[in-house]
């Protein structure tokens, strides 16, 4: 930690509201479908020439799809804190865009703290300290739970 | 559909093991072994094909150029084929386009490869273009997929991971009495469950490590393998290299996320039910047909995906298969009886090809105490990377 600004781990994936964040995809102009990571040049639905489309914020929410966690520390570019601490990952399915989005899950929770089917959300956090400033990604965790 | 098989007149395959030797080594040794055993002189193949590997970003063997030079240039045509585990698949199948083009009779196709130790780690800088880059800066390596997967099993079906122990526990006991497995201890369900906790709720020991290792089969025309007296050798029935469907609903590696499914839909059939599918199209026969099937046990709970994928039970019915002892040696529907990857581990380029000379060995009746009773048929799967998977269907 230092009193330098967070930064994005990831340029322009994601918003930095804090109160508030989310993904940052992109969805056709012409059939519909979502991309993230965003996608501008072509679209991959075999049913679709579209070379438009638009940015947008991806639902905040959606269901637990599955999960798991990671016991050991993944090799770089994964910076891990020394020791290193197991975190839980969350695959949560987004109703509206019809698709799942792997991602950390926040607040220290564990695998004991997760179903299949439970609500959501999505919530910025560290992913590691930088001299430059925290950088930032966006983690999961169940919907309503507290800071 | 007897014009659009070829024969497996030999098969070859190096011990699997961590030794970091160069991969033409093993390469050349697993050709010598193939062309001994097909009896077929090293200078009457006239196509070399090879499976190769391009692993994390680092630049990728030319294989089949490399193994050709090892084991002494003699103006063969040569290929390389990359498509990740499908690698050796896709190497077989361009040697089957050639020998039924009439472009050549005897072919030889081979992968091999030596490994790093640990987790296969992307390269360096910052790369947000590149998904393998993104989801190890964001903690997400391969185990986290596969847990996913089996956790979704626990869910959905009732597995439990006492079911995904039993899975190594048949898989080592028949690896066992494999000389060629890099792995040859037997392990018990408490072995597995006192390992430690990778992936919950997989560990160490329901994932399978990565290998050094070589494989390599020679194949040619029906009648090229009749002119030499091995009229009744394996036939290749079926090869099956097809892409998923839009919209996927599984969350495949490297990936982060789905493809979307809000305007295309989920695809009707998983990617993983497709390959098989059209294995079974090409050699004209179904799964009731199928005596052996070697897949990708990537991890535990994959070998129980498989086995519904491959339409041997319904889906979710796997479990109670393997409870009941179907899956084993002996059983009604033996699942690697290899060892499968559990006691090889996985040498990318060359595992597609190996599971091809296990079904080989099995169907010429030469597998001793791994032997499946009166097998004729057999099928492998695997599935890999960037969409790249395979299926093939051999048969006497």
């Amino acid at each position: 930690m230092n009193d330098k600004t967070p930064v994005a781990a990831i340029d322009g994936w994601y918003t930095l509201d804090t109160e508030a964040p989310a993904l940052l995809g992109s969805r056709c102009d012409k059939c519909g479908t979502y991309f993230f990571p965003k996608q501008f040049t072509y679209c991959r639905n075999p049913h679709c020439d579209s070379t438009d489309f638009t940015e947008v914020q991806l639902s905040r929410r959606g269901t637990l799809w599955s999960y798991t966690n990671a016991c050991y520390q993944p090799p770089e570019p994964f910076v891990a804190p020394d020791p290193f601490e197991p975190y839980a990952i969350a695959a949560v399915h987004l109703e509206e865009e019809q698709m799942v989005i792997l991602g950390q899950v926040a607040d220290a929770l564990t695998v004991e703290d997760l179903k299949v089917g439970m609500p959501m959300e999505l919530v910025l956090d560290v992913l590691h300290p930088d001299p430059e400033g925290d950088k930032l990604t966006w983690k999961w965790r169940p919907a309503g739970a507290a800071a | 559909m007897s014009q659009n098989e070829i024969a497996i007149i030999g098969a070859g395959m190096t011990q699997w093991g961590k030794w970091g030797k160069n991969f033409a080594e093993y390469g050349v040794a697993a050709a010598r072994e193939a062309l001994a055993d097909a009896g077929v002189p090293w200078q009457d193949v006239r196509f070399v094909s090879g499976g190769a590997t391009v692993r994390c970003g680092y630049p990728g063997y030319v294989a089949g150029a490399t193994i050709a030079q090892a084991l002494g240039w003699q103006g063969a045509e040569v290929n390389t084929s990359y498509a990740a585990c499908a690698s050796g698949s896709q190497a077989l199948a361009a040697a089957r386009t050639k020998i039924l083009a009439g472009h050549c009779d005897v072919a030889l196709v081979v992968g091999a490869d030596t490994t790093p130790k640990g987790f296969l780690a992307p390269a360096k800088g910052y790369r947000p273009e590149d998904p393998d880059w993104v989801r190890f800066y964001l903690g997400i390596t391969n185990p986290t997929y596969f847990a996913l997967y089996a956790r979704r099993r626990m869910d959905l079906y009732g597995d439990t991971p006492e079911d995904f122990a039993a899975v190594k526990v048949k898989n080592a006991a028949i690896g066992s009495q494999n000389p060629r497995a890099r792995y040859t201890k037997t392990f018990s369900a408490e072995d597995v469950a006192n390992s430690a906790m990778v992936a919950d709720p997989l560990r160490l020991m329901d994932i399978c490590a990565t290998s050094d290792g070589g494989a390599a089969l020679i194949v040619s025309s029906v009648d090229y393998a009749k002119r030499i007296g091995k009229g009744d050798a394996p036939r290749v029935a079926a090869i099956s290299t097809v892409t998923p469907s839009f919209a996927s609903g599984t969350v495949e590696m490297p990936d982060i996320a789905t493809d979307s499914a809000a305007a295309a839909g989920v695809e009707a059939i998983n990617y993983r039910s497709q390959i098989p599918l059209k294995a079974y199209e090409e050699a004209g026969l179904g799964p009731e047909d199928i005596d052996l099937a070697e897949v990708y046990d990537l991890s535990t709970a994959l070998e129980l995906d498989w086995i519904e994928d491959l339409k041997l039970c319904e889906r979710g019915e796997a479990a109670r298969l393997l409870r009941a002892g179907d899956t084993a040696v002996g059983g009604r529907i033996p699942v690697n009886a290899s060892g499968g990857l559990a006691c090889f581990g996985e040498a990318v380029p060359a595992q597609a090809i190996a599971q091809v000379c296990e079904l080989t060995w099995q169907l010429r009746g030469e597998a001793g105490p791994r032997q499946v009773e009166g097998a004729r048929v057999g099928i492998t799967a695997n599935q890999g990377l960037f969409g790249h998977g395979s299926s093939v269907i051999v048969k006497r």
